[in-house]
């Protein structure tokens, strides 16, 4: 019976709902209190507990090395991405009026596409981190 | 007496971040230990997000959450700016512990002193 | 008030101790607290970056460093006189200064009468986002939250670039 049998149980239990809570505080983060950083940590802090349970490996076999370091980038692109799209449609950088045919639902879908950008790169950085520092030690 | 205590009570969320920011330089300054002056450095930086914060609230009103029960918001301003300096301070804190453990690599130490005594024999 | 006061202590024994792995602890226990504290003052967004951020992240960070190195403090070697002596004199010049602060909770302050309050009307005819403080981090002030995440993007690219051991046989790429 290794030391470790209840840590183990309860983090299988627990790691589907911390991944749905912090979809959802991505996603709510309009009518409540969340957004783009609170969802990118959380997640990442969840990949973090899958590897400190069950060991570096196993973590790096679900999300390798190389997935993580693309994240990084893709999220930032992201967010460039919808800056330049608001110039390409007309307005100025960063503007999200007028990506849509109405104002409010432009902003709507600006706001959502860059809080996405924002969770993709703090959550690949946050993992990236955890995997160079205990990468390190072995 | 009752002027002075209402003045404690008007300052003292001020009081305890002056403490809290002092406390952490003193520790960044005085302790040689690389590790301990990056957990004193980040102290320092979560005493500045309170001094940000407290002048913010409007006593009696909620968070800045916009509904049809309420009508007295609290500022929302600093705490954008707070959001994007926690962020910032723990990319910081990050980083200055990748350059330690490299550090701990090249001397084989953490300590200041036994760093510059092996930098003046080196 | 109690809060503020438990959060006081706990940074006196982090200046204190000298096993560092009690000072990461104790670390963590502050940011929580802090969000505590900014939850009092009606702060949710930034308690629950606080709290994931400084409780969470950083602690595991700071244990992850501090495996890789040695967990206590060596005995400071020059006397801490002086930068005891410079660390009051700045708390008290500082103190002399908050005295003119506004008091606490007061709503016709500079800082709350300006351009804060004015987005609070201005949200949701021009963004629709009921949560004022997503609405500003992401369209009136998008530009700061783009370096914010480059800033995050930067401290990925540096501490890959410090530690990552390539050590595999075959090549990369």
């Amino acid at each position: 019976m290794r030391l470790d049998v209840v840590l183990r149980v309860v983090t299988k239990l627990l790691l589907p709902f911390i991944i749905v809570f912090g979809f959802y505080v991505q996603f709510h983060g309009e009518l409540g209190p969340g957004g783009g950083f609170q969802a990118g940590v959380i997640i990442g802090a969840c990949v973090i507990l899958y590897a400190i349970m069950f060991g570096l490996e196993n973590a790096m076999r679900v999300l390798s090395v190389t997935a993580v370091e693309k994240m990084i980038s893709l999220g930032v692109l992201l967010y460039l991405g919808t800056g330049f799209a608001g110039m390409v449609m007309g307005g100025e950088f960063l503007n999200y009026s007028v990506l849509e045919h109405d104002p409010v639902h432009g902003q709507h879908l600006g706001i959502t596409l860059i809080e996405l950008g924002v969770l993709i790169t703090v959550a690949g950085t946050m993992i990236a981190i955890f995997y160079a520092f205990a990468g390190r030690g072995r | 007496m009752s002027d002075y205590f209402t003045s404690v009570i008007d300052h003292y969320t001020q009081w305890v971040t002056i403490f809290l920011m002092v406390a952490g330089l003193y520790v960044v300054v005085a302790r040689g230990n690389m590790i301990k002056k990056l957990v004193g450095l980040s102290v320092f930086q979560t005493s500045v997000y309170l001094l940000y914060i407290s002048p913010g609230k409007i006593l009696g009103a909620t968070p800045p959450i916009l509904s049809e029960d309420f009508t007295v918001y609290s500022n929302p301003l600093p705490h954008v700016l707070i959001l994007t300096a926690i962020v910032v301070g723990v990319a910081t804190l990050a980083l200055g512990l990748g350059l330690v453990v490299r550090i701990n690599e090249a001397f084989g130490t953490v300590e200041e002193e036994e760093i510059f005594e092996k930098g003046d024999r080196g | 008030m109690v809060l503020l006061t438990m959060m006081a202590a706990v940074v006196v024994g982090i200046v204190r101790l000298r096993n560092l792995f009690a000072v990461v602890i104790l670390s963590s226990i502050y940011s929580f607290l802090m969000a505590s504290v900014l939850i009092v003052l009606d702060a949710v967004d930034v308690a629950m970056t606080e709290a994931a951020v400084g409780a969470g992240v950083s602690t595991v960070l700071m244990l992850a460093a501090l495996y890789l190195t040695k967990t206590e403090e060596a005995a400071p070697r020059h006397s801490p006189i002086l930068p005891m002596f410079v660390a009051v004199v700045i708390g008290a010049a500082l103190v002399y200064g908050s005295m003119d602060m506004p008091p606490f909770g007061a709503a016709d302050s500079p800082l709350n009468t300006n351009e804060g309050i004015g987005y609070l009307e201005r949200s949701i005819p021009e963004t629709g986002v009921p949560n004022v403080v997503s609405a500003v981090l992401a369209s009136y002030r998008g530009y700061d939250t783009l370096g914010e995440t480059v800033v995050v993007f930067t401290a990925g690219i540096g501490v890959l670039l410090l530690l990552r051991r390539n050590r595999r046989g075959k090549a990369k790429e």
